[in-house]
Order: structure tokens, then C-alpha cells, then sequence
């Protein structure tokens, strides 16, 4: 084969065979591998269904690369809905001159991950755009997943007395991407979060069903989805500063370029909002699962303030942490 | 956050705060220079934790925020030309200029490039040999020494189709131009962080000596800068106005001479235009002549129509800390992050998006 991806390998002739052939023992299931039209299969109960697109600049990173954080994304999504992921579609937009080992590892990296997730990719398609027309590779993945008997999560849910859990450091994602960034690599110590967390879901789940939200603080950080809870429970929250986990190197790298922790993007971290009479046992089950290890609790819902979100800051002042708006971006000064 | 840095330890900072609030007899008024400080100061809830005799004030340090209507119309004149890629950094790609902005040049077709570093500009120059790259130079003298690398790397390797719109400018003089208005009667400046770390702190030292006003040089976390403010208090009520550091991990009292030694190899300080304040003689940079041609003032032929301000906006009066965003009437109406007016709604280092984001309705 040869060792860049050509536009004919995305024209349906043989080259685009031998491609689709070339991935098969790589994903292989059976319904995968019958290669019909649409992948055909019986499920029942409440069904969570979701779709993401993933278009992350560099396509590795420390950590993770974009198909990891593919099959990470879109576990996560179903997960945080309270639903067990079952299956996903995988489809590739393909730009032409993407060396074929780049595409073999962003593979393995897909298997890797569905494997630790125990989700089976049963229908898939790839294309292969002009130079210029995408950015290397541009990953969409849907899922679908199976929510449990008494599950009802939902960012509405949030009551005043609920207690907020975040399983770990946040904003070690966003700043590991960053530090790949071309003009300003630095080495960073920690890598990207990126992994999926339904087996952390599942388990909290079965040490509680008041859970009452999740959400997994990606793009816009731990600010936006706190803000999520406040506004569609039209409740307030209070968080506590010196309570949420940030990596030091996370921290020094958001102080040189001006950012705030609480804005940066991660992806293997999820907020919980919870009954407070069971958010213990949450909480002791959540650090028995190694992506909850450092779980803790960093604030509540309280009736105050309505679709708000307070920090106490460190130094014992408060202020309140709005939704972010438009890309971050380093400073200048 | 969780970890106790030294510089965030709560402790300490509590301690500072009392001394503060022991020694602070005098209502005063401080003005923090960098739009950085001003996002530390909300973002940590400073403000709150002062005592009633002492005023904050936020300053002109936002390079974006200064950058005159008049200069982003000639980056968006150029990016409009045949065969030119306009790179420039992504806070300045949203601002208004006075007939259109970089985003709407670029929804309209024009070749702009968002970089996060002037060595990324380079690369695109190097990899489009039939285009002409123009860096649009924003920043003080933090970023001013990287855009000099550039030159000199691009004259090396013989980049011929690179160049800068130098828009740089130089805080010391802009200091002096505030307090030659005589609008904000000021007893104390908080210095830039990074600006100090490539200038040092002896460039204040006019500022005691002149005008009889406490410096203190501060990095961007709640310590630092709380630090400052004991340091100007301490200054303030003993009657001993002088250049202070109070940010010994990032500045030394004599800079990073390297630094300056390659700014000043590349460029030569000229007159600037600042948002709000005008014409300020010597606050600027542009290349020296033998790198002229690196110059795109010189490389093209830029005539932008005459400048427009945005209406209402009161940028200029935030810069020299005269007025507040509060004191806006756009403000949080018409002017948000997602549709700002002026630039200081525009930068995450802008007063409007701090006051925006920090404050709260
Ligand atoms: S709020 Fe908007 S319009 Fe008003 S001064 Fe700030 S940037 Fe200008």
C-alpha cells in the first residue's frame, strides 16, 4: 500500500477496498465485518443516542490522539446521560497526503480505546477530501447506549443541598493539546485526561441512584458545565476554590499564558451533582475506579443567586464564574 | 486551587492583607498598568479584600485594547490585497476597525491567518513562497524581541516574502503621558510583570523621582500583586515614593539586556498612536532602516479611508483609567464578548470583558 492516503482510496474503486480491508482486522466484530449497507441489531429499554465530530489540532498529543478522544467523546456523552454505551458508527473525512502509518496508529488507538470501553464500532465509512479541504483527519463517532431501570439524570435536576464532585485535576487536556501547539511547544508533565468513563458512571450509579447530573466538562471547562447545572435547574451554585484539583504544572502553564482552569477543556474529567446524603458513599466508590481517584467534592447548590455560579477565591473573596465566550486564546502581554 | 503554591498560599496572603489594611491611613488610588493584573484582581476577588481607602484603577496594558482604529484599518487594508496573507493574533482578529474588522475581511474572503506565536507567521511565509506574509507586530516590549528573531531569522534564510506591520508600542512613555494629562490623580503604580522582565524596573524610576508616585513591579497572581500593594502603601504613607519589585521570580531591576539588545538590533523607537490618548512621541517601534524592507509600511502602498470610532464606546477614557465600563452605556447592552464594540470587550485582557466576566450583572 502506499504510504500516503490518495483521493482514489476514498473513490469506492479498489484502492478504497483495500483501505476499508486494511482497518477491518483492526475493529473486527461481526456485525462490522458483514459490511452491510447498515449495521442491523435488536436493543430495548430507554435509549441515549449521540454525535460528535472531532477535529482536534495536533492529531496527537500527550496522552491521547484525536482517535482516542473520539471514542472517549462520544462514550462520555452517553455515559453522562446515565446510559451504558453499546455501539458506535466511526467515519473518517480523510485529507488526501495523510501518511497511511498516521491513520494506522490513530486506528489502534480506536481499537485500544472501544476495547477498554467494551463498545463495539458496527458501522463505519471513510472519505478522502482534496488537500486543503480538511485538516489531516477530521473522526465523527454516534452512539448509542442503553440508560438503566431508575436512572433519571439530567442537568435540570440540581436541588438546593446537592453536592458537586469533580473525579480529579482539571484542565490537563486543553493545556497538553496547547503545549503541542506548533510555536509553543513546551514540555509539560502531565498529559492529556482523555478516557472513558462509563465504567466510572457505572459504578457510581450502582452505589447510588441519586445522581442527579453529569456532564463531562469538555470544551468551555468546569465554568461552562457549572453554569449548565445553575441555569437549567435555576438553582445557584457555590464552588470553593481551594478545593478544586488543578495539576501545578497545569497551573503554572495557565499563568503564563493568562488563562483560568476553570475555562480549560478536558476529557476524561465528569461533574456530579448529587443527593448530599449519599455523596460520601459516591464519592468513596468514585476513588476506588482509577479515572476517580482523586475525586472530591468542591461545592454545593444552594437556592441563592439563580442560574449563578460563586467561587469563594482562595484568598476569601467571591466572585462570580460567568460562561466563557469565543476561543481561549494566550496573552499578548 | 488546591495545591498551595507560595504565591498563592492563603496564609500569607491573609497576612499581607492585614498589614495592609493596618497601614493604609491615606485614601489612595492605585492604578494597575496591565490588563493582565486587572483580570488577576477580579478574578481573585482583590478588590473586595482592600480596605475602604484604597481605589483601583485600571490602566492602558492591553496591546490589543491600544491599538488605534487607524492602524487596524491599514491590517485590514492589507489583508484585503491580492495575494497577501495577513497573520495575526487571534484577539485582534475580532476587533472593530473603522469600516470592517480581520473576521469580516476574512468571511469575505480575504487570506488571515490566527497564529499563536510571530515563528508561526514565519512558517506560513516560508511554505507560501508566492504570497506575501504580513505579521500585524501587536504587544509591548514582551513580545516585541520574538518579532525581531523573526526578521533576523527571516533575513538568514533568506524569507523574502515576510513582513511586519510594526504596531508595537513602549509602556514607560504611555505612563508618562497619563500622568502628564493630569486627569487620574494617582499615588501609586502597579508596573507590568512581563514588560519588566525584558525592560527591568529602572525605566520607572522617573515616575518617584518626576511626579512623586509609588512603583511596584508585579507578576499576575494574587500575591504578587497584593505584595505590590503593601509595597505602595508602605511607600505611600512613609512619604518615600520609589521602583519597587515585588515580582523577584520574573524581574530582575536590570532586565534581560539580551532581550532589549535584539529588540533594539531590529527596531528603533518612533512615534505611536494610542487608542484613547492619541499621538504619544517616542512610544512606539518600527524597523530600523537597514531592515526596511521588512516593513510593510514600506513593502505596500496601505490607504485605509480616515478613522472612525466605534460610537458610544469609551475605550479611550478606560485606558487612562478615567472611567469605568460601568460607566458605559453600551456596556452589557450593545457591547458584549460575543458582539463587543471596542476592543477592550474584545481582548481577555480588555477592562470591559474582565469587568464582563468577573463582575456579574
Ligand atoms: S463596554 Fe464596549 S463600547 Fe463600552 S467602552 Fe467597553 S468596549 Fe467600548
Amino acid at each position: 500500500m502506499d504510504d500516503k492516503i490518495l483521493l482514489a482510496h476514498g473513490s469506492g474503486g479498489k484502492l478504497s477496498h483495500d483501505l476499508i480491508e486494511s482497518f477491518l482486522p483492526e475493529l473486527s466484530n461481526p456485525m462490522l465485518d458483514k459490511l452491510d449497507d447498515s449495521a442491523v441489531f435488536d436493543l430495548s429499554g430507554r435509549l441515549a443516542f449521540t454525535t460528535d465530530s472531532y477535529t482536534v489540532n495536533p492529531i496527537f498529543f500527550p496522552g491521547g490522539d484525536i482517535g482516542k478522544l473520539a471514542v472517549c467523546g462520544t462514550v462520555n456523552d452517553l455515559s453522562m446521560s446515565g446510559a451504558r454505551p453499546l455501539y458506535l458508527s466511526l467515519s473518517f473525512i480523510i485529507e488526501e497526503g495523510l501518511p497511511v502509518a498516521d491513520l494506522k496508529k490513530i486506528l489502534v488507538s480506536i481499537k485500544n480505546t472501544a476495547a477498554e470501553a467494551g463498545v463495539k464500532i458496527i458501522t463505519g465509512d471513510t472519505k478522502v477530501v482534496n488537500r486543503g479541504s480538511a485538516d489531516r483527519i477530521f473522526i465523527n463517532i454516534s452512539g448509542i447506549g442503553v440508560i438503566p431501570e431508575g436512572v433519571d439524570i439530567s442537568a435540570a435536576n440540581a436541588r438546593p443541598g446537592d453536592k458537586i464532585i469533580i473525579n480529579g485535576n482539571i484542565g490537563d487536556h486543553g493545556i497538553a493539546v496547547l503545549s503541542q501547539r506548533e510555536g509553543l511547544e513546551f514540555k509539560l508533565p502531565v498529559p492529556s485526561d482523555c478516557a472513558p468513563l462509563n465504567g466510572l458512571v457505572s459504578e457510581m450509579l450502582a452505589a447510588s441512584k441519586k445522581i442527579r447530573c453529569l456532564r463531562d466538562p469538555t470544551r468551555g471547562g468546569l465554568a461552562t458545565t457549572l453554569n449548565d447545572f445553575a441555569e437549567q435547574s435555576s438553582f445557584g451554585i457555590i464552588i470553593e476554590e481551594e478545593r478544586i484539583p488543578v495539576h501545578r504544572a497545569v497551573m503554572a502553564a495557565c499563568e503564563l499564558f493568562g488563562f483560568d482552569p476553570l475555562y480549560i477543556a478536558n476529557e476524561g474529567k465528569l461533574a456530579a451533582v448529587v443527593a448530599a446524603e449519599d455523596a460520601e458513599v459516591i464519592l468513596a466508590e468514585m476513588k476506588r475506579n482509577k479515572y476517580g481517584k482523586d475525586a472530591v467534592i468542591i461545592g454545593e447548590v444552594v437556592a441563592g443567586h439563580p442560574g449563578q455560579v460563586v467561587m469563594k477565591t482562595t484568598l476569601g473573596a467571591s466572585r462570580i464564574v460567568d460562561m466563557p465566550v469565543g476561543e481561549l486564546l494566550p496573552r499578548i502581554c | 486551587m488546591k495545591f498551595v503554591e507560595e504565591y498563592r498560599d492563603p496564609d500569607l496572603a491573609k497576612k499581607l492583607l492585614e498589614r495592609i489594611h493596618k497601614n493604609s491611613r491615606k485614601s489612595i488610588r492605585l492604578m494597575e498598568f496591565c490588563g493582565g493584573h486587572t483580570v488577576a484582581i477580579f478574578r481573585h476577588g482583590i478588590r473586595q479584600l482592600l480596605p475602604d481607602t484604597i481605589k483601583m484603577l485600571s490602566g492602558p496594558g492591553c496591546p490589543v485594547c491600544v491599538t488605534a482604529s487607524a492602524d487596524l484599518d491599514k491590517a485590514i487594508a492589507l489583508a484585503d490585497m491580492k495575494d497577501v496573507i495577513v497573520a495575526s493574533f487571534g484577539d485582534m482578529v475580532r476587533v472593530p476597525g473603522s469600516y470592517s474588522s480581520l473576521q469580516k475581511a476574512k468571511a469575505d474572503g480575504a487570506d488571515i491567518r490566527i497564529v499563536y506565536s510571530v515563528q508561526d507567521a514565519l512558517a506560513i511565509a516560508s511554505e507560501n513562497p508566492g504570497k506575501q506574509v504580513v505579521f500585524v507586530g501587536i504587544g509591548f516590549e514582551t513580545t516585541a524581541p520574538t518579532v525581531a528573531a523573526s526578521v533576523l531569522q527571516a533575513q538568514t534564510e533568506e524569507i523574502v516574502n515576510y513582513s511586519i506591520l510594526s504596531l508595537h508600542k513602549i509602556c514607560p512613555p504611555v505612563m508618562k503621558a497619563i500622568l502628564d494629562l493630569g486627569e487620574v490623580n494617582l499615588s501609586g503604580i502597579i508596573c507590568p510583570g512581563h514588560v519588566s522582565a525584558i525592560i527591568g524596573s529602572h525605566p520607572y524610576q522617573f515616575i518617584p523621582d518626576h511626579y512623586g508616585i509609588a512603583c511596584a513591579v508585579s507578576g499576575f497572581e494574587p500575591l504578587d500583586i497584593l505584595l505590590a500593594v503593601d509595597m505602595l502603601v508602605g511607600q505611600i504613607e512613609s512619604g518615600q515614593p520609589r521602583v519597587e519589585i515585588a515580582y523577584r521570580r520574573g524581574v530582575k531591576p536590570e532586565g534581560n539586556t539580551q532581550a532589549v539588545k535584539l529588540m533594539e538590533s531590529v527596531f528603533e523607537v518612533s512615534d505611536a498612536n494610542w487608542r484613547g490618548i492619541g499621538a504619544i512621541p517616542a512610544s512606539g517601534l518600527r524597523l530600523r532602516g537597514e531592515y526596511g524592507k521588512y516593513d510593510a509600511e514600506k513593502r505596500f502602498e496601505i490607504e485605509p479611508g480616515p478613522a472612525i470610532e466605534p460610537k458610544g464606546c469609551i475605550c479611550g477614557s478606560i485606558l487612562r483609567g478615567v472611567s469605568t465600563p460601568l460607566e458605559c452605556r453600551l456596556f452589557r447592552r450593545t457591547c458584549t464578548p460575543e458582539s463587543p464594540v471596542g476592543p477592550c470587550m474584545v481582548s481577555s485582557e480588555g477592562t470591559c470583558a474582565t469587568y464582563y466576566y468577573y463582575q456579574g450583572s
